[in-house]
């Protein structure tokens, strides 16, 4: 009988045990966030030289033990990264307080009540000195939802010891690889990506058109659209071409133009720095120039990069405000450039030193790139937009060259639909 | 159930007790059956009930998280959208195309490896386990490793003889349902491989030495005594292989993400979901594709008799 009990009591005391040691770890759980200075999450695409890290480190000095950023790394490439981010949104994760958001996100988001705006002193410090045409990007309907980090922009890299001067056009361009004895290939992004839509936009951007008037309304005037087209298509059934063009993405291209098989590329900033590390012998002989045109319009280089926005769950927005503007600040671009070769969105900056050492020689080239830039869409709907361009124009060699009937059509009623949201894509 | 818990009893059991009259004791045995089922019963519910049950219920709205204002009951009209889109068949026709002959092709080297397996003299455990390992590789880092293989710049395929150099596997429709289509028998063949072999061993091997002394050939043994007494585990094995071959995701998604017409109609569903952020139309393809699954699975266990816990064809 005696036994009996003590096994009961041991069991009893055993239950107590386990009780307590999980609710104890269940109050942990939820107490580390309220007690002391918040720890901000800052949910941003992996920089590989380090920048964010540097960035984060630096603004929780700053704040002087108001608050701790800690970075949460996403993948490099901008699908995978929304991916990860909307779903957490979308299920109304409150572990996110800053978003690191491309540029082609801010009405998607801000239209689906996933980030704040900004008002005020803030916003105010948070716009002075940037590139009007990134501005726009980090806004919608007329409010002002991120704050600029970097920006990006294309520019047409070429071999100066294969090449006297560079072309301007893109026919010309085709026309001058087709010539070279080797080396002859022209390097885009066509790969079904995002990067394919970077320039597809840029080419109808640059005929003298655009792809949409307002979120909900087609722009997409025929003869400028088509010969924007054409471009692609010439290009695909050129001996220009390189074999993995409808593979191709900015590491592929960054890869054939260090291998020294491409005489001419269209790249962002980073490939220089790159080329720099990788295949010093071509990096001396890499030129840089102006985004081809399509016609006698001007260019309209692709403009990517990231704006700052908080979350509209996180439960420190005021916090997260500030740290927003620290982390997207003059300094913490220029460490961007530095460190990963980014080009601030504050145009004033182009004269810094650390500026005119990333960009040696074309530092006013890339300023110049971003203030003509042709920004894609601006829609919440713009995953629609973009799956729906990517599916009606790859693979690129199924745009004919010329003369031949082209995919105006398709394009025109794909997209219709796409802004309407309609059917499957 | 309790049709089958009585054909599962024994016959020298006395006849049960007439319907109506039953015993307090069965009663109580009966109770506690429930009771140690009821844990399982719902934790099945729900986490396989309840999202079925909550996708059908999405896939009624109009429900598309970046507009969430606008969102309404629709009835069945993502239904209507899903079916009358050219996307939505297309991709049936990729899906199916890659089942057919990733599942023949897995049904003819899997049973080649099973008789291998069920012959080998020595090393029989290293066999099974050496066969074993493209099934214990994640489908996503299999697939990865595919696309490297292939891959124009990097990949080594473009490096063998009697194989262009430049050939951009993922640059054209056919080559990369080519890849993807391997990816998916090296993958999925030495399951295929198992499934066939525990067919295998229940063969007596009386029946291949009488069928000798008679003088029958290896084919004729094959054809007229393994085939026939392996067709349930065949049909298991393709019961599985099918139903899994017709959600094929991993291996798309990761070489050309549905570039090139590769497509899957999980790759479009997937394409609603997460990418559109489109539940509603997403819901209803995710519904269609169990409806599809559902569908097989009943078209092989009613029509063609598969028994999936015997292994055998059902003979009532």
């Amino acid at each position: 009988m005696g036994e009996k009990f003590e096994t009961r009591r041991a069991k009893r005391a055993l239950i107590v045990v386990l009780a307590s040691a999980l609710a104890g770890a269940v109050l942990s759980a939820c107490g580390g966030s309220s007690s002391g200075p918040p720890t901000l999450s800052f949910f941003v695409a992996i920089q590989p030289g380090g920048t964010i890290e540097a960035t984060a480190e630096r603004c929780t000095k700053e704040a002087d033990g108001k608050y701790t950023i800690k970075p949460e790394l996403l993948p490099n490439d901008a699908t995978q990264a929304r991916e990860q981010l909307v779903r957490r949104l979308g299920a109304k994760d409150n572990s996110i307080d800053i978003i690191g958001l491309d540029v082609i996100l801010t009405s998607e988001f801000a239209n689906a009540g996933w980030i704040a705006p900004w008002t005020g002193k803030q916003k105010e410090e948070a716009s002075k000195d940037v590139f009007p045409s990134v501005l726009k990007t980090a806004s919608f309907e007329g409010e002002l939802y991120a704050s600029p980090f970097n920006t990006n922009t294309q520019l047409l890299w070429y071999r100066k010891d294969l090449v006297k001067q560079p072309p301007k056009t893109w026919d010309e361009m085709i026309e001058v690889a087709e010539e070279l004895p080797e080396a002859g290939q022209i390097q885009v992004q066509a790969e079904r990506y995002e990067g394919y839509t970077v320039w597809v936009n840029a080419l109808i951007e640059s005929a003298g058109t655009s792809i949409l008037k307002s979120p909900e309304e087609l722009d997409l005037e025929q003869k400028p659209t088509e010969e924007a087209l054409e471009v692609i298509g010439k290009l695909a059934h050129s001996s220009a071409r390189s074999p993995e063009l409808p593979t191709s993405n900015e590491d592929t291209a960054r890869l054939a133009f260090e291998g020294g098989t491409a005489a001419f590329m269209t790249n962002y900033t980073f490939a220089f720095a790159s080329a720099k590390e990788n295949a010093p012998e071509i990096n001396k002989e890499m030129g840089a120039a102006p985004f081809p045109q399509v016609n006698s319009n001007p260019a309209k280089p692709p403009l990517g990069g990231f704006n700052l926005a908080v979350s509209n769950y996180s439960g420190h927005k005021q916090e997260a405000f500030e740290a927003a503007l620290c982390l997207s600040g003059e300094k913490s671009e220029l460490t961007a450039t530095e460190l990963d070769g980014l080009p601030p969105s504050h145009e004033n900056l182009y004269t810094n030193p650390i500026v005119k050492k990333a960009y040696p020689g074309f530092a006013g080239l890339v300023k110049e790139e971003v203030e003509a830039a042709g920004p894609r869409p601006v829609t919440p709907a713009y995953q629609d937009v973009t799956s729906a361009i990517q599916r009606t124009l790859h693979p690129p060699e199924s745009i004919p060259a010329e003369g031949e009937e082209g995919k105006y059509d398709e394009l025109k009623e794909n997209l219709e639909a796409a802004v309407k949201r309609e059917g499957l894509l | 159930m309790e049709a089958s818990a009585q054909r599962a009893g024994k016959p020298a059991e006395p006849p049960a007790a007439k319907p109506g009259k039953v015993s307090s004791r069965t009663k109580s045995e009966r109770k506690l059956a429930w009771m140690l089922c009821a844990p399982a019963v719902i934790v099945m519910l729900a986490v396989t009930a309840y999202p079925i049950l909550y996708a059908f219920v999405l896939s009624l709205q109009k429900l598309d998280l970046r507009f969430p204002e606008q969102t309404e009951f629709i009835g069945l009209a993502n239904y209507g959208t899903v079916l009358s889109s050219e996307l939505w068949w297309l991709d049936v026709w990729n899906t199916f195309v890659i089942m057919v002959i990733s599942v023949s092709i897995e049904l003819v080297l899997g049973m080649v490896i099973a008789l291998v397996m069920h012959r080998a003299i020595f090393g029989r455990g290293l066999v099974r386990t050496v066969v074993l390992i493209p099934y214990g590789i994640i489908t996503v880092v299999a697939a990865f490793a595919w696309q490297f293989a292939f891959a124009n710049e990097s990949g080594f395929v473009d490096a063998l003889p009697f194989i262009a150099d430049e050939k951009n596997w993922f640059g054209g429709h056919i080559s990369s349902l080519v890849v993807i289509i391997m990816a998916e028998i090296w993958k999925t063949t030495p399951f295929m491989a198992l499934l066939l072999l525990a067919g295998l061993v229940t063969i007596p091997d009386e029946l291949y030495e009488a069928a000798r002394v008679d003088g029958a050939s290896a084919w004729q043994r094959f054809v007229k005594i393994t085939l026939p007494l392996m067709k349930p585990a065949i049909l298991v094995a393709l019961l599985f292989r099918v139903l899994e071959a017709s959600r094929v995701f991993d291996s798309i998604f990761i070489m050309t993400h549905g570039a090139q017409n590769t497509e899957s109609v999980s790759i479009l569903g997937f394409e609603q979901l997460i990418n559109r952020l489109n539940l509603g139309v997403g819901s209803a393809i995710s519904v269609l594709i169990f409806l599809g699954v559902f569908g097989i699975a009943f078209l092989f266990i009613k029509g063609f008799g598969v028994k999936v816990e015997e292994g055998r064809p059902g003979g009532g």
